[in-house]
This record gives structure tokens, C-alpha cells and sequence, in this order.
């Protein structure tokens, strides 16, 4: 009788240890995934903050950067935006909805064959400009496009 | 569990064409429910997507991305049959891979 109750306490004791390592394997997951999400920007209430977020404070207006997305949208919660980029090694476009209550509302990476391009589809809460942030070569560019909102789609 | 994952990529020229179509709420955390409750922030917040293993677009979103969120994007140096592999990760921890082939057009 003693035998078996010394084996439970044993296995009781093991499994705790698997459940704390677990713990910090997970905690330990979610830290470094945190580093890499912008919290800051996508926090951001103001296109100067989100800028700055990014480092992209001095960006220059660029007639390479084409912005696809329709001049009246009926339905704010479905805007489909494009960005596309014609600026040599283009890393970075970020998409910013200027007067959403936080603008920034997406950035993408590009790596190895990645083109200058993408398309998505957003949300937006009224009338606004569209901002493409491009990141290429280590400098910044901006362009930017208005959409008109008939129905807001944030609520 | 979460519902797979459209996706197409179809070549033109050695550029793959790729479109993606997820399915989740997207829940802004502005939205109140039938009962007036503010339904809780619910949304994708990075999307990596891979060529034969070789991450080409690391994206990172915020709430205001659309429900059922599209993306589209193009791959370079691509031929028919690579694989492009694309995962997601939520707010809430919450992960789903899904693979395709590149298709000749």
C-alpha cells in the first residue's frame, strides 16, 4: 500500500516539472514573436506616430509607387487595396488608412524572389487618404490615395 | 480549429501569381454583439508565406484587415510544381499552415 502510494507522489512530481517546462516554453515563444509585431505602430492613433514607428519620419513622395484601390468604396468594411512598387530592391510596404482610429494597417516584408507587390483587402471607418510607406535600399517613400467611404466598416 | 486556406499561384512568365484567401473573423474590438457586449479583439497578425521553403513575404497585420482576409502577392524565379507554403498567427495564439503547388497557367 505504501509502494503505491510513493509511485503517485513520484508521477504527481514529473508531471509538475513537464507543466513548468511547458510554461517557458511557450512564454518563451510568445516573447519572440512579440519583437517582431510593430506594437507600437499598429498601436499608433496619428500617421505622424505610425512614421515614426517605422523610422520612415523623412520619406519622400515617389511617383513609383502605384496605389490600386477604388476612388468611391461603398462598403467600408471590404476595401480592397493594391500597392505596387517600381522602385529597385523594394523591401517593405506598409499600408497606412489615414483617419482609421489606428491607421496603420499593414506591413509586408519582402525577401529572396518577393516582388514590389501586393494586395490585400481593409477595413476603413470613413473618407480617407490611403498611404503606401515603401522601404527600398534603406530609405523610405511615400504615396498616397484617397478613398471615399459611403458605409464605414469599422463598427 | 480554424478552416484551411485557399490558395492559388499560377505562373506568368517565371513570376508566380499568387492569391491567398483565409477564413477568420477579424474582430476589430470595436464591434458590440446582439447583447450590446464589445466582442473581444480576434485577428491574424502575421502572415509568413514561403517558396520552397525560402521565406518571400513576411507580413505583419493590424485589426483592419477585412473578414476573410485576401492577399496576393508575386514570386519571382518561380516554375511550375514549387511549393508555396503560407501560415498565419493570431492574436490569440492561434496557427494554421496550408501548401500549394504553382500551377503553369
Amino acid at each position: 500500500m505504501n509502494s503505491t502510494r510513493r509511485s503517485l507522489l513520484r508521477l504527481a512530481g514529473s508531471a509538475g516539472t513537464l507543466a513548468v517546462a511547458g510554461m517557458a516554453g511557450l512564454l518563451r515563444s510568445a516573447a519572440t514573436w512579440a519583437a517582431t509585431w510593430n506594437k507600437a505602430g499598429f498601436e499608433s492613433k496619428a500617421v505622424a506616430e505610425v512614421l515614426k514607428s517605422l523610422g520612415a519620419t523623412d520619406a519622400a513622395e515617389s511617383k513609383d509607387i502605384a496605389i490600386t484601390a477604388p476612388d468611391i468604396a461603398e462598403n467600408g468594411a471590404v476595401v480592397p487595396v493594391a500597392v505596387t512598387s517600381r522602385i529597385p530592391n523594394t523591401q517593405q510596404i506598409s499600408i497606412v488608412a489615414e483617419k482609421n482610429p489606428f491607421p496603420l494597417a499593414a506591413t509586408f516584408e519582402m525577401a529572396g524572389g518577393g516582388e514590389g507587390y501586393v494586395s490585400t483587402r481593409l477595413k476603413m471607418g470613413q473618407t480617407s487618404d490611403v498611404w503606401a510607406v515603401v522601404k527600398a535600399g534603406g530609405r523610405y517613400y511615400v504615396a498616397k490615395k484617397e478613398v471615399k467611404i459611403t458605409v464605414g466598416g469599422c463598427g | 480549429m480554424s478552416d484551411p486556406m485557399k490558395i492559388r499561384a499560377t505562373l506568368q512568365g517565371d513570376v508566380a501569381d499568387v492569391r491567398i484567401l483565409m477564413l477568420h473573423p477579424m474582430e476589430t474590438g470595436q464591434r458590440r454583439d446582439g447583447k450590446g457586449q464589445i466582442v473581444p479583439l480576434h485577428f491574424i497578425q502575421s502572415v509568413v508565406v514561403t517558396h520552397n521553403g525560402k521565406t518571400v513575404l513576411d507580413a505583419q497585420w493590424s485589426q483592419a484587415v477585412s473578414r476573410n482576409p485576401f492577399l496576393g502577392l508575386r514570386v519571382k524565379g518561380a516554375k511550375a510544381g514549387d511549393k508555396i507554403s503560407v501560415t498565419w498567427t493570431d492574436n490569440k495564439g492561434d496557427k494554421r499552415t496550408d501548401e500549394a503547388a504553382v500551377s503553369a497557367s
